[in-house]
Formats: C-alpha cells, sequence, structure tokens
C-alpha cells in the first residue's frame, strides 16, 4: 500500500484517499509547436523502473494537487512537495540521488 | 415556508455502539484567504472562535469552525441561523475574495456514540485512530463515500457526508456497529 503525506494539509493518506494524475513537470506544447513536440506533450510518457515523479490530489481530503518523487519498483517514497514549484527541490534530489546514484535526474 | 427535514428523519441503530443520523444541522462552507484579518473577524462573529489552524476544529458550544483546506473552512451553527449567518459572513468579507455558502441541506450529520466508537470508523475509514488528536477533523472517505470526522465528545465521534449518500453511509456504519463484531472485543 502506497502512503503519501499531503504538503498542503499534512495527512499520511493511503492510496485509496487519492487520485494518481500521472507524470509530473510535463511541458506544454500547444499551438505554434512542432508535430513531434505535441505528440510528445499528449502521449508519450516515461516508464521508468526506479524513481518516479507523479502527480496526486488528495481526493478524499482537501483537494490540492500536489506532486510526489517514488520508486516505481520499490514504492519506496522519496518525498511530496507543492505543485507549486517548476522544479523536484533540490534538497529532494540530493536525497534520491545519495540513495540512488544511478538516477540520471528527473528530466 | 417549507419544513426543513433532516436526510434520514433521525434514525439510529444500537450495537456496540449507537450510531445516528443526527437531525438537522446548519452548515456553511467559507471559502479564501485564512489568513486575512476580515477572514479572522468574519469567524469570530459567526462562531465566536478562532479560524482554525490546519486540520483543527475549534468548537464553541453549539457553533463550531473546521479547517477542511488551506482556503475553505466548514462553520457549523444550529439549523435555524444558517441564513443568517451566511448574511453575517457575506457582509464580514465583503471587498474580499471569498465564497459563502449554505451547505445545510447539502450535507448529513451522524453521531457515533459509544466506548469503542473508532472500532466502528476504522473499518471503514483508512484512518490510524490511534494517533487522531482531540480538536483534529480528518477528511477522509466512509467506504466509498467522502466524509470528514472528528472525536466531538467523550467516547463520541461526528462525522459529515453528503446527503445524496446519507443513506449508504448510515447502513455502512449500521453494519459496522452490529453486536459483536467490533475489531478489539476485549
Ligand atoms: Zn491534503
Amino acid at each position: 500500500m502506497l502512503t503519501l503525506e499531503c504538503p498542503y494539509c499534512g495527512v499520511k493518506a493511503e492510496e485509496t484517499e487519492l487520485q494518481a494524475g500521472g507524470e509530473a513537470h510535463l511541458k506544454r506544447f500547444g499551438p505554434g509547436s512542432s508535430d513531434d513536440e505535441f505528440e510528445g506533450y499528449l502521449f508519450l510518457r516515461k516508464n521508468p523502473k526506479g524513481v518516479h515523479f507523479e502527480r496526486w490530489r488528495h481526493a478524499y481530503g482537501c483537494g490540492k494537487w500536489f506532486l510526489a518523487a517514488r520508486c516505481t519498483a520499490t514504492l519506496e517514497v522519496f518525498g511530496t512537495y507543492s505543485a507549486q514549484t517548476k522544479e523536484p527541490p533540490a534538497d529532494l534530489q540530493a536525497k534520491i540521488k545519495a540513495k540512488r546514484p544511478d538516477w540520471e535526474g528527473y528530466k | 415556508m417549507s419544513k426543513a427535514v433532516s436526510a434520514l428523519g433521525g434514525v439510529s441503530h444500537k450495537g456496540f455502539v449507537e450510531v445516528s443520523e443526527a437531525g438537522l444541522q446548519g452548515m456553511i462552507t467559507v471559502r479564501g484567504d485564512l489568513s486575512s484579518a476580515k477572514m479572522k473577524k468574519a469567524v469570530k462573529a459567526a462562531t465566536g472562535t478562532a479560524v482554525p489552524e490546519a486540520r483543527r476544529i475549534v468548537i464553541a458550544g453549539d457553533k463550531a469552525a473546521a479547517w477542511m483546506s488551506p482556503d475553505e473552512l466548514l462553520i457549523l451553527v444550529p439549523y435555524t441561523e444558517a441564513v443568517a449567518t451566511v448574511a453575517a459572513l457575506e457582509e464580514a468579507l465583503a471587498g474580499e475574495h471569498h465564497i459563502v455558502a449554505d451547505v445545510s441541506d447539502a450535507r448529513a450529520m451522524f453521531r457515533i456514540k459509544g466506548a469503542k466508537a473508532s472500532q466502528a470508523l476504522l473499518k471503514l475509514c483508512p484512518v490510524d485512530f490511534e494517533t487522531l488528536a482531540e480538536g483534529e477533523i480528518r477528511r477522509t472517505r466512509a467506504a466509498q463515500v467522502a466524509a470528514a470526522l472528528w472525536k466531538s465528545a467523550e467516547d463520541e465521534f461526528s462525522l459529515v457526508s453528503f446527503r445524496s449518500a446519507a443513506g449508504y453511509v448510515f447502513g455502512a456504519l449500521e453494519v459496522s456497529a452490529r453486536t459483536g463484531s467490533e475489531p478489539f472485543p476485549a
């Protein structure tokens, strides 16, 4: 069972209280972008075995969207953080790098 | 004026704890900047309490203010005072970005009474009742529907759900509270 702490209300919510929102930190490509960029934005997602950054919504709680970093293979949760950010917090990235030296970064 | 009735007319069931629908309850949703001076004054005037901290409910007599999200409160007042309280909140928050809505008839309120009240609830809600603090409101799910609950007195929990799901919630509570079905009987 996956348990994620909502960064807005601090509840340690288990998976059934949350709604999964797919990959985090996507860059939106809209009008004026190339076909390849638009296809990538719309359809192409990472599917790593390992460190992954995701969007989650505290659906049965405060209702807010937040972001989480976890390992898809072990379900280890590295951390959760506010959705009002362009990239994972530096300390979280450092923590993941220390635990998974092979990790190539969130991009 | 039409005669207001609560979702289930105060139905109750006695198992290893007593579960009941609590009847009419004034409930008001307030959204806005919870840290603003106007909000503090508005809440104080409506309930006599401060704006609650994150995940807290502050109770003063038959009124209360509960934290629902970083920009939302639930105000509890007697049912007959809800309309006037909405008007007062609207006036107090005028000029500031906000929403005030009377949701009394959109919700249902339940009470779970007895020494083992948390044992009836822990079958339905993914909540660690051992660590649920005094004065904490927990939004969660009750079986398959959204709910909010808090310890409202010694050996008593109150639970709020959407009115449209009231029959479902009461059914779930009734089954959960059946005599002999407590998870920790001793
Ligand atoms: Zn939350």
